[in-house]
């Protein structure tokens, strides 16, 4: 019983009560208050980059991601073995050094000549870092388990390649993809150390909402900033529920 | 497309968005030798730094392993009134920007709130201090232990321990000689990904430490603030630090991944 108390009181206090509180602060000045400060011109721009990039960088992973996962599963070459652990860097790498290490090729000192620093395409890129690692490590393995034999039976069929990829592989996959796809774009609108670098914090250009957030906290607004924050913990948890179903579905279809 | 097509794809993809990019930085790090590198990485300033970074991740990894054992315990053997809700809140900090997390214990342990202003009273200073970086800290990193342990309490069943209790062990010896040794590697695992985040976290820690230059600077706000005040020997060699201990941590789990499987 001292535990579940000790336990309970520790996650009340340093998670629920915490979050709470930014939901109650939003609300502050009324709803209107609230819908003001959620469509205020450059909260609202930072919110559509952000919504927009997330959903980006959750499609690129969805193709990249599973070409990884096939590659690292199905093929052999020199070097896997490496490229296997490198695959989890972004993971471990702070936030701020995965901006730093983009800017040193991609910056304005760039050796290859392209600079990405405060365009939205640096943005995407400081996104797509981050979010790396999670379709291949939900469809990776997926794939390991995957029975070669039904491949091999609708090859015998007749089916070619393609065909056998997306009619037979790609379904047993879709589950892990999605779980990947929501936790990518989970990460993604949340993001802020790897943007704070190369986005220059540009309003109604490269500003996401976590970086105008910071911003509203800086100059004393925390009600527009918890207001903007409600929204994105709206969505989060959304996308969490979803990702909840989808998993429930893939283990009740077997 | 065949085979190789697929893996060249699969390789250009990686280089250009992770392997060159780390690889120069190394490079741009030693461009003058080693020297200026140790003497960046050697200045108070950045001294300083490095250790408020070991203090908060390392009371962060102490206070996120006791509770991810005590809770792992809790939601697969005891017998708690609403599991589903309390497994559900645990995953939440996944999804919630740092920057969020900081504003939140802001408006709790912040010397107007409520609470933070009792605690004020009482000598604590929660907000732009240690007790606060610490609390951002565990909030990023909470789920990690959690759900390190928890599939293995589950694969492990309770029969060991039943027979443990029957022999007469009291139930911290139970939890010490059975079920500890059992759950090792995960927990390591776990404890292992906490560090990770919890050294690498910026955000959060951003909000909550009024980033005081000298006071509540760590690491990563430290490789922030040198960059954009145009240091960048500073900031490559702190960064080239840091990264140097990420690679160090992902070969740790590497090894601690086979362990597990066997």
């Amino acid at each position: 019983m001292l535990g579940v108390g000790t336990a309970t009181l520790f996650l009340s206090l340093v998670v629920l009560l915490p979050l709470a509180a930014i939901v109650n602060r939003s609300t502050d000045h009324g709803w209107s208050g609230f819908w003001q400060n959620v469509t205020a011109p450059q909260a609202a721009a930072a919110l559509r980059l952000t919504l927009v990039a997330g959903l980006i960088v959750a499609a690129v992973n969805v193709v990249f991601g599973t070409l990884i996962a096939w590659v690292l599963v199905r093929d052999d070459f020199r070097g896997k073995r490496v490229i296997e652990v490198l695959v989890d860097l972004p993971f471990a790498l702070p936030t701020i050094v995965a901006g730093l290490v983009l800017l040193s090729l991609y910056g304005p000192t760039s050796p290859v000549g392209i600079d990405l620093a405060y365009k939205q395409t640096g943005v995407l890129a400081a996104l797509l870092f981050v979010t790396l690692p999670f379709v291949v490590r939900t469809v990776q393995p997926v794939l390991l388990e995957f029975d070669r034999e039904m491949e091999e039976a609708a090859a015998c069929l007749g089916a070619s390649r393609i065909t056998v990829f997306r009619r037979v592989i790609l379904p047993n996959l879709m589950p892990a993809i999605l779980a990947g796809a929501s936790l990518s774009f989970a990460r993604a609108i949340s993001e802020f150390g790897s943007t704070v670098l190369i986005s220059g914090n540009l309003p109604f250009k490269t500003q996401v909402s976590a970086v105008q957030i910071f911003g509203q906290i800086q100059s004393d607004n925390p009600v527009g900033a918890a207001a903007v924050s409600t929204v994105l913990l709206v969505i989060a948890l959304v996308v969490l529920i979803v990702l909840d179903l989808v998993q429930r579905w893939a283990v009740r279809r077997g | 497309m065949g085979r190789r097509g697929l893996r060249l794809a699969a390789v250009f993809y990686l280089a250009v968005l992770l392997i060159l990019p780390v690889g120069l930085v190394a490079k741009r790090t030693f461009e003058h030798g080693v020297a200026p590198v140790w003497d960046a990485l050697t200045t108070p300033a950045a001294l300083h730094a490095f250790q408020i970074t070991a203090a908060v991740a390392g009371l962060a990894v102490v206070a996120n392993t006791v509770f991810g054992v005590l809770a792992a315990l809790l939601l697969v053997r005891g017998r708690l009134p609403f599991k589903r809700l309390f497994n559900a809140v645990i995953d939440l900090p996944i999804a919630v920007s740092p920057v969020v997390v900081g504003l939140a214990l802001i408006l709790v342990y912040g010397r107007n709130a409520p609470l933070g202003g009792w605690l004020d009273d009482h000598g604590v200073q929660m907000i732009f201090a240690l007790p606060g970086m610490v609390l951002a800290t565990v909030f990023v990193s909470l789920p990690l232990v959690v759900r390190e342990v928890v599939p293995v309490l589950e694969e492990i069943g309770t029969e060991q321990e039943q027979a443990a209790w029957t022999l007469g062990a009291s139930a911290f010896q139970t939890f010490r000689r059975v079920t500890l040794p059992a759950i090792r590697w995960a927990l390591a695992y776990g404890v292992v990904l906490t560090l990770a985040r919890s050294l690498g976290e910026f955000g959060a820690v951003a909000v909550v430490s009024g980033r005081l230059v000298g006071k509540t600077q760590t690491a990563t706000l430290f490789v922030e603030e040198k960059y954009q005040n145009f240091d960048q020997a500073a900031a490559y060699a702190t960064s080239f630090a840091l990264a140097a201990v990420a690679v160090l941590i992902l070969v740790v789990i590497t090894v601690l991944r086979t362990r597990e499987e066997h």
